[in-house]
């Protein structure tokens, strides 16, 4: 029951989510930009239609959607959404979430290099070292929190930080949160690691690797990496402001969870389409360095959870 | 029975190994007596050491052939029944692949002698983890070395081969030398060489001598397991040896230098002092992180394995390291949990390194090629190939839900409990550790995407890889026996677990396995309360169950609306081998950002005739550097040969003068006995 409640919120709001974020950040960019419901539509026009394969690709080609779609989606059942409680919280906890995040983009990775064309091997190069950069900020930035629950399991530190409501305010979680903000940008693609509104060679990762799909792999494709976007979201809002996060799923605790998570989400959105506005994207070798910040934040973190 | 069964395994290969030697003027013959026999040998010691790790004796048998001072003797604690079932794992598979490797070399190559030399090992190999006295053991060790010396040296033509077998062997004599060493030390304080009076006995002695013996076995046991710094030959040694070779040098051989750090820091010592936990730690993430930037670096498909075997030995080192720190700080069950994690690891490695070892030898063997800029497409030609090099790329990188994933997490879950056992500044390693594990992890993942991606996918990049064929039936056959050990390791997480009960119960005095198996055995938790759990087994059913649902109909049903069209070409006149992204260009990014540590140099000269703008011919030439060989092991090298050269003027070649230092020693030692 919970597991199909969560499951439908997380198909269904993950467009809607990168819809809100397009739509804000035109507005801020005083333009009028698509409505807020265009990443449906785009969705189920691509999965109406046709798709062009590449001659030159394997069976990769064709499985590397459905794993990074099916990897995504049970990584979202496995977090806390509305209730403190997650779904799936017994098939992982917070490392199995990266992991199997991880798992989506070894395959996308190999995807890219399948066609021989040279722009998806480098979306898979630029992917995959910016993925293992952000590896080490996340984790000390999770071990933090973990170390304050006591736990890995993600109903366990939702659990943990139920209790004290304004415990996002200690130095420790404020940091472990700076960092994983980070590398929440780093790992969703968003301005100024990636854009993922561009296709310009220079400067593409993700849609690189992507360039060869389309039609209904596409769609799928898109649709796992708005769900990714959402995860990553949903697990750092949960994680240190657990507001609103209800006991079960049943009678209305789910729309007051549903309306505290969307609200919470919003302010997010809110926050990233600031932060794309006001920066510029940068240069593929200066993301190391803002993801040597993370990893100091994630340190002083650590560091921190003894001092205070 | 058991002892009876383990100890026929041993007869088979030492018949195997007389055997084909006897036959080997006829290739055949030679290379079905040398394989069979490794094979029935492997399956009969297998079935031997799980029956005495599930019956939970540790059977003792002597050999005849001893006498009171230098016994024979062979116990299958739990701790050597477990190395030997890994030993036997792999070696089953790896037999059963050499049935169809070694076909081609045949009246090529001695095959007796290869015969030879392989059952040798096997058996020096389950000497090595069975032995029970400080005597054998050294023998078996010997005998160990020797035999993959000459198995590095199979292909001994050429100068490369030599140059690494010969390395090998000198640092592997270094590193006996050193046991050599510890174990005169350690029976010294007991008056006997047998294994079981040393049990504790290391915490015992002062400190200083704690210490030093400490360190000998560490580095003495970590040549052979290529711990960073004394790791150097590995990536030379490994890639030169036949790739059956390689398959066991990196999945067991190596695990003799880990089996060996087991026995002495669990069983020989008690609690430990926290600097060598520390210390073994600090080595763990060394080389972890070493092994895999390097790895990162190489396009030699067999050295970027090897680089990676150091990686994992550093995985393996870390789970000890943090064993021997709980210990230190008295709590046995994180101990447990981190020898679990070790050994967990230590099993796992030995069989998805064996099989990206053995896919690696199809490959090489259907390319003639070891360079991965010469190959390309292989996916193709070679299907079953690639997709069991697939399981162990995604295995080896610690992704869900394959067995490298359980080992890696049960690593992550030691390190951070080891958060909260001490209130000093110690504690942050734990973390930082945990974190560079991560780094180490993402790069795995990185370097694999490029392992597989450059020779499997998109286009052929030279002739023979074009005209690659899929290899023989046994070779395939040996391959997915491995695969389907990840899968079972991986999937079984919860019921393999149990094995470990008697190794910790027996180290550190604790039962483990019930604490960490929950929810009817479907999750694996790290034994702490609300520690957090991992469903291996949920996760390969989720995948299951929604790939039947969805995407088999959805696929098929989208296929019909598929067609197939050429790759983006930039609009060039179509898509060739020499657009692709290369290894090289794979790891560029990571050979700018991490420029400090490779000081990568380079080296582009353009011919051209008219413009500079369109050359005619590009020469290309790119060089890291490996600081520890240019730091340390030249200026150790240098100094040798200074001393030779010194020493040379004592070696006139007379026999005269021979004979009075023979005489001079004489004396010499005569004294020192009349003063003792």
């Amino acid at each position: 029951m919970e597991n199909a409640a969560q499951l439908f919120l997380l198909l269904a709001l993950a467009p809607l989510v990168t819809g809100v974020i397009r739509t804000l950040k035109a507005r801020l960019q005083t333009r009028r930009g698509p409505g807020i419901l265009q990443p449906y539509c785009d969705l189920g026009k691509l999965f109406r239609k046709g798709m062009v394969v590449p001659e030159t690709s394997s069976w990769i080609f064709a499985a590397t959607p459905w794993v990074v779609f099916f990897s995504t989606v049970l990584a979202g059942l496995m977090i806390p959404m509305v209730a403190a409680e997650a779904p799936l919280g017994l098939f992982g906890g917070v490392l199995a979430v990266i992991y199997l995040l991880g798992l989506g983009r070894f395959f996308l990775a190999l995807s890219g290099m399948d066609s021989g064309s040279s722009f998806g091997g480098l979306g898979s190069s630029r992917e995959m070292t910016i993925s293992a950069l952000a590896e080490p900020a996340m984790m000390l930035a999770i071990f933090t929190v973990a170390i304050g629950a006591g736990s890995t399991g993600l109903t366990e530190i939702a659990g943990a930080a139920i209790g004290q409501h304004w415990r996002f305010l200690a130095p420790a979680q404020m940091f472990a949160f700076a960092a994983l903000a980070l590398v929440l940008i780093a790992e969703t693609g968003r301005i100024p690691v990636d854009n993922p509104a561009t296709h310009l060679e220079l400067t593409m990762i993700h849609e690189a690797m992507i360039l060869e799909y389309s039609g209904p792999y596409l769609a799928l494709l898109e649709w796992a990496a708005s769900i990714k976007q959402l995860v990553l979201m949903t697990l750092l809002i949960n994680c240190f402001w657990p507001f609103g996060l209800q006991p079960t799923w049943f009678g209305f605790a789910a729309v007051e969870g549903i309306g505290w998570l969307l609200a919470k989400l919003l302010l997010l959105s809110c926050a990233i389409v600031v932060l794309e506005t006001v920066n510029a994207k940068m240069r593929l070798f200066r993301v190391p360095e803002l993801l040597a910040v993370a990893f100091t934040l994630g340190s002083l973190a650590l560091v921190s959870t003894f001092l205070f | 029975m058991i002892a009876e069964l383990f100890l026929s395994g041993i007869i088979v290969w030492l018949v195997g190994a007389m055997a084909s030697l006897a036959v080997w003027r006829q290739p055949t013959t030679a290379r079905r007596v040398g394989c069979g026999a490794a094979f029935v040998g492997s399956l009969l010691v297998l079935a031997g050491s799980s029956a005495a790790i599930f019956s939970g004796s540790s059977p003792a048998i002597n050999l005849p052939f001893g006498n009171p001072v230098f016994c024979w003797t062979i116990r299958m604690d739990p701790l050597s029944a477990y190395f030997s079932v890994t030993l036997a794992a792999l070696a089953g598979a790896v037999s059963l692949y050499s049935f169809g490797y070694l076909r081609p070399m045949e009246g090529r190559r001695n095959l007796g002698a290869f015969g030879f030399f392989f059952n040798l090992l096997l058996l020096s190999l389950a000497m090595v983890f069975c032995a029970s006295n400080a005597f054998f053991f050294l023998v078996a060790w010997e005998v160990m070395a020797l035999m993959s010396y000459c198995l590095i040296s199979f292909e001994h033509e050429k100068a490369e081969t030599r140059n690494a077998g010969m390395l090998f062997l000198i640092l592997s004599h270094a590193g006996t030398g050193l046991l050599l060493i510890g174990f005169l030390l350690l029976g010294s304080a007991s008056g006997s060489l047998d294994f079981s009076s040393f049990h504790l006995l290391a915490s015992q002695m002062t400190p200083i001598r704690q210490g030093t013996v400490f360190l000998l076995f560490l580095f003495g046991f970590g040549v052979k397991a290529g711990v960073v710094p004394v790791h150097i030959w590995l990536p030379k040694a490994h890639p030169v040896a036949p790739s059956n070779v390689s398959a066991l040098m990196s999945g067991i051989v190596i695990k003799s230098g880990i089996y060996g750090m087991a026995r002495v820091f669990f069983d020989f010592y008690g609690p430990p002092p926290l600097w060598m936990g520390t210390l073994l730690l600090g080595l763990g993430v060394t080389s972890a992180l070493l092994g895999v930037l390097y790895a990162l670096m190489e396009h030699d498909l067999k050295r970027l394995l090897a680089w990676h075997s150091i990686e994992n030995i550093g995985i393996i080192l870390m789970g000890f390291g943090a064993a021997l720190m709980f210990r230190s700080l008295g709590y046995a069950n994180l101990a447990a949990l981190a020898l679990i994690a070790a050994l967990y690891h230590t099993f796992n490695h030995a069989i998805f390194k064996g099989l990206l070892f053995l896919g690696a030898g199809a490959v090489v063997q259907a390319t003639h090629t070891r360079n991965m800029e010469k190959m390309g497409g292989l996916i193709r030609q070679m299907p079953m190939t690639a997709l069991c090099f697939l399981v162990g790329a995604v295995a080896i990188s610690g992704l869900p839900p394959l067995n490298g994933f359980v080992s890696e997490w049960l690593t992550y879950q030691a390190l951070l409990a080891g958060f909260g056992t001490t209130h000093s500044l110690t504690r942050l390693m734990f973390p930082i550790a945990g974190s560079l594990l991560a780094l180490t992890a993402a790069l795995a993942a990185a370097c694999f995407v490029k392992a597989f991606a450059i020779p499997f996918l998109a286009l052929p990049r030279s002739e023979e890889a074009a005209d690659a064929r899929e290899v023989s039936l046994p070779m395939r056959a040996g391959m997915a026996v491995l695969v389907l050990g990840c899968v079972a390791l991986g999937l079984g997480a919860t019921w393999f677990v149990r094995v470990f009960d008697p190794i910790t119960q027996q180290a550190l005095g604790v039962r483990a396995s019930s604490a960490l198996v929950m929810a009817h055995g479907w999750a694996l938790s790290p034994g702490t309360a609300h520690g957090g759990t991992i469903s291996t087994a949920g996760i390969a059913l989720f995948f299951l169950l929604a790939g039947a649902a969805f995407a088999l109909p959805l696929a098929l049903r989208w296929r019909r609306r598929s067609v197939s069209g050429p790759a983006w070409d930039c609009g060039l006149p179509g898509l060739t081998a020499d657009n692709e992204y290369t290894a090289t260009a794979f790891s560029k990014p990571l050979r700018m950002i991490f420029s400090a540590l490779y000081r990568p140099r380079r080296e582009i000269q353009a011919e051209y005739e008219v413009s500079p703008y369109y050359p005619s011919a590009i020469h290309f030439e790119s060089e890291i550097e490996h600081p520890i060989e240019k730091h340390l092991y030249d200026p150790l090298r240098q100094w040798i040969m200074a001393v030779a050269n010194r020493m040379k003027g004592i070696q006139a070649g007379s026999i005269n003068l021979y004979l009075a230092y023979i005489f001079i020693t004489l004396i010499l030692l005569l004294l020192f006995g009349v003063r003792a």
